[in-house]
């Protein structure tokens, strides 16, 4: 009886989870890739017909979308790994007593909704606003300067968002760190900068390499912030499921872009992950 | 700053240590304060200390004597409150750790653990920017002498503790440091390797001839290995010497009682005769102790003796001329090669007896016996005279 019991208590506990995923991902997921090679029109219904037309449609109509939100995902996560290491590093090094605090700072944003935030992040851009206004009036900027509607606005906002993303992972790798295995670098006469780039960095990497996965992935699927802080220059692949599933209620493409966009993402993944697996950073890093 | 170019100070030290005359280190009229909720808590009250070429330093104590923080200090992760520190006559005071020519092995041995074997104990000669032929040779040679030759290629993370040890070990050595540091390098041993790594320890010593700073509060293993003892506690070092001056002849009664076993009687001069004062205990016993000029009757005294010195009687030993003391057995416990005895006397403490099991193993008294303890004149050091 005992034994039975021990043998089932690890399914009987994964049990309400893996129920969960089934039908709250497995089951849409399934559906959507129905729905992607579905036919027909929002009045007449649509009707399972392995239509694999929608995929060229969505390679070819949105080719142009799909590499901007790629270009825009990658130029986010650059920017965040170097603005984040610093902020991770003098959190982990240098936030004695307080460490708990500075991490707690940056997560209160998040107490404001995404889209509140993206929407006061255009407030501070818009052409006239409390950041460009008195640069005009100053002479500074020419009149005709604008943020607003650029791509510079929508990865500026894409960074924002996505920022403690990144500095977390960053900072439990740092946080890890023997501080004796850094005394040991100094004590084999390694200058601070050698330190860094010998020891810090390359243990690191774990972090970063985390960071990037949980920043990439949304920031190239976002659709808020082009919507919010850019114009139609700027329009991410997000914005054009968006509007194809509730605009158009075209669900048959929209599953279609998704699927391309996932099977993106992840071939994309698959390959950083591979060429630059973390053991394999921290060893190329060493050299 | 006076240090030679990186390079030439590699080659300078020869592998016998011998250098320009000046004692590895030297510390002069040193402190060290930590700040503690905004008040200075000294760590180190006052340290002079020299540590000649080619010795093997132990610096010993129970934790939060200070050792740590002295070792620290002579490799520059700690800065001095007050006084100087000197590597080879060079006042390195304000010189930062990397680029002190000493070497730390660290308690936990913080190998870098991204780095196989070979890219640790490169990592050194790397940062000196010594040839790649050169370093070949020399990680090749401290790795034959740390017996890892052929696991160049292992990761940390696949060594056992004996083995990242001797990485931690070679990775120091490799440099030719003025003096090698270790920070309690066998801590994290079982018995049996620590008592190995201790001999090892002391062989690599000898073939490389530099001075080894060795930071432990293993009374046994700093015994074993060391040419000098510095005894340290709350901060100042109660007693420096060999490690016989230090067992047998203990500075204080801390060293008495930290370094092995003591018996420890606190008595007053009944008189002094030949050099020798008698504290005479009545029907008791007596004890004999030699004793300095300097000594009178009436004096208090505090008299150590070590428990292997000592022989149990079952009666009075007629005509014994050195020092006597009556007992009661409280415990015996075998220990194999001896037995050990623990002995309520009228001074107050127990009394602890190692008997050799050297010619039978029967025990002389069992517990509950009265008996008398007998040891030679000689044997009793007298603490603090």
């Amino acid at each position: 009886m005992n034994r039975v019991k021990r043998t089932l208590a690890p399914y009987l506990l994964v049990l309400p989870g893996g129920l969960w995923l089934l039908l709250f991902f497995v089951v849409p997921m399934v559906t959507m890739l129905s729905l992607s090679l579905q036919q027909g029109d929002v009045v007449n219904g649509y009707r399972f017909t392995g239509h694999w037309q929608n995929y060229v449609d969505a390679v070819t109509d949105y080719r142009t979308q799909m590499i901007r939100s790629l270009v825009y995902g990658l130029v986010t996560t650059v920017v965040l790994v170097v603005m984040s290491f610093p902020i991770a590093y003098w959190i982990a090094f240098y936030g004695g007593k307080r460490k708990s605090t500075y991490l707690f700072l940056l997560l209160l944003p998040f107490f404001v909704s995404f889209v509140l935030r993206t929407i006061s992040w255009r407030q501070i851009l818009t052409d006239d606003g409390m950041l460009l206004h008195p640069l005009k009036e100053a002479g500074l900027l020419s009149p005709g300067f604008h943020i607003l509607g650029t791509s510079y606005a929508v990865i500026g906002g894409l960074v924002y968002n996505f920022l403690p993303f990144m500095v977390l992972p960053i900072y439990v790798a740092l946080e890890r760190i023997d501080s004796r295995v850094i005394e040991a670098a100094q004590d084999l006469y390694a200058v601070p900068a050698t330190v860094f780039r010998k020891v810090v960095f390359p243990l690191a990497l774990p972090g970063v390499f985390a960071g990037v996965l949980m920043t990439f992935v949304p920031a190239s699927s976002d659709y808020v912030n082009s919507a919010v802080l850019g114009s139609s220059s700027t329009t991410m692949i997000g914005q054009v499921v968006q509007a194809q599933a509730l605009a158009n209620s075209n669900y048959p493409m929209a599953s279609a872009i998704s699927f391309t966009l996932m099977a993106v993402l992840l071939a994309g993944i698959f390959v950083y992950a591979r060429l630059l697996g973390t053991e394999d950073v921290m060893k190329a890093a060493a050299r | 700053m006076s240090t030679s170019p990186p390079h030439s100070s590699v080659t300078a030290v020869s592998a016998t240590g011998e250098r320009t005359g000046h004692p590895a280190i030297e510390f002069v009229g040193v402190r060290k304060d930590y700040l503690s909720h905004g008040e200075a808590v000294p760590a180190v009250k006052s340290l002079d200390l020299t540590i000649a070429q080619g010795e093997f330093f132990s610096l010993l104590g129970p934790s939060g004597c200070g050792k740590t923080t002295t070792m620290r200090m002579i490799a520059g992760f700690e800065d001095p409150t007050a006084g100087k520190v000197f590597l080879d006559g060079q006042d390195v005071t304000n010189i930062a750790a990397n680029k002190r020519d000493v070497n730390m092995v660290f308690q936990s041995y913080a190998l870098f653990p991204h780095l196989n074997v070979l890219q640790n104990v490169s990592f050194g000669l790397e940062r000196k920017k010594v040839a790649k032929a050169e370093i070949k040779r020399r990680v090749g040679e401290i790795l034959e002498i740390v017996s890892l030759t052929g696991m160049e290629k292992r990761q940390p993370k696949e060594m056992s503790g004996g083995q990242q040890q001797r990485v931690a070990l070679a990775r120091a050595l490799v440099n030719h440091p003025r003096a090698l540091l270790l920070d309690e390098p066998l801590g994290a041993l079982d018995l049996k390797l620590r008592q190995q790594m201790q001999i090892e320890l002391k062989r690599i010593q000898r073939e490389v001839g530099i001075t080894f700073v060795y930071v432990t509060h293993d009374q046994g293993e700093a015994l074993t290995m060391s040419d000098r003892i510095a005894v340290m506690n709350n901060g100042l070092i109660d007693q420096l010497g060999t490690p016989r001056e230090i067992y047998e002849k203990p500075a204080t009664r801390f060293v008495a009682g930290f370094i092995g076993t003591s018996n420890l009687i606190d008595g007053e001069v009944s008189r002094v005769e030949d050099g020798f004062a008698v504290l005479d205990l009545g029907t008791e016993g007596r004890i004999l102790a030699p004793v300095p000029g300097a000594v009178v009757a009436g004096q208090k005294l505090e008299v150590s003796v070590r428990p292997e010195k000592i022989d149990l009687h079952r009666t009075e030993p007629a005509g014994f001329t050195g020092s006597v003391l009556a007992g009661t057995v409280a415990e015996v416990v075998y220990h194999g090669t001896s037995t050990n005895y623990a002995v309520t006397t009228s001074t107050g403490s127990d009394f602890v007896v190692f008997d050799q099991n050297a010619n039978d193993a029967e025990d002389v008294a069992s517990r509950g016996e009265r008996v008398f303890l007998t040891w030679a004149p000689q044997h009793s050091y007298p603490i603090g005279v």
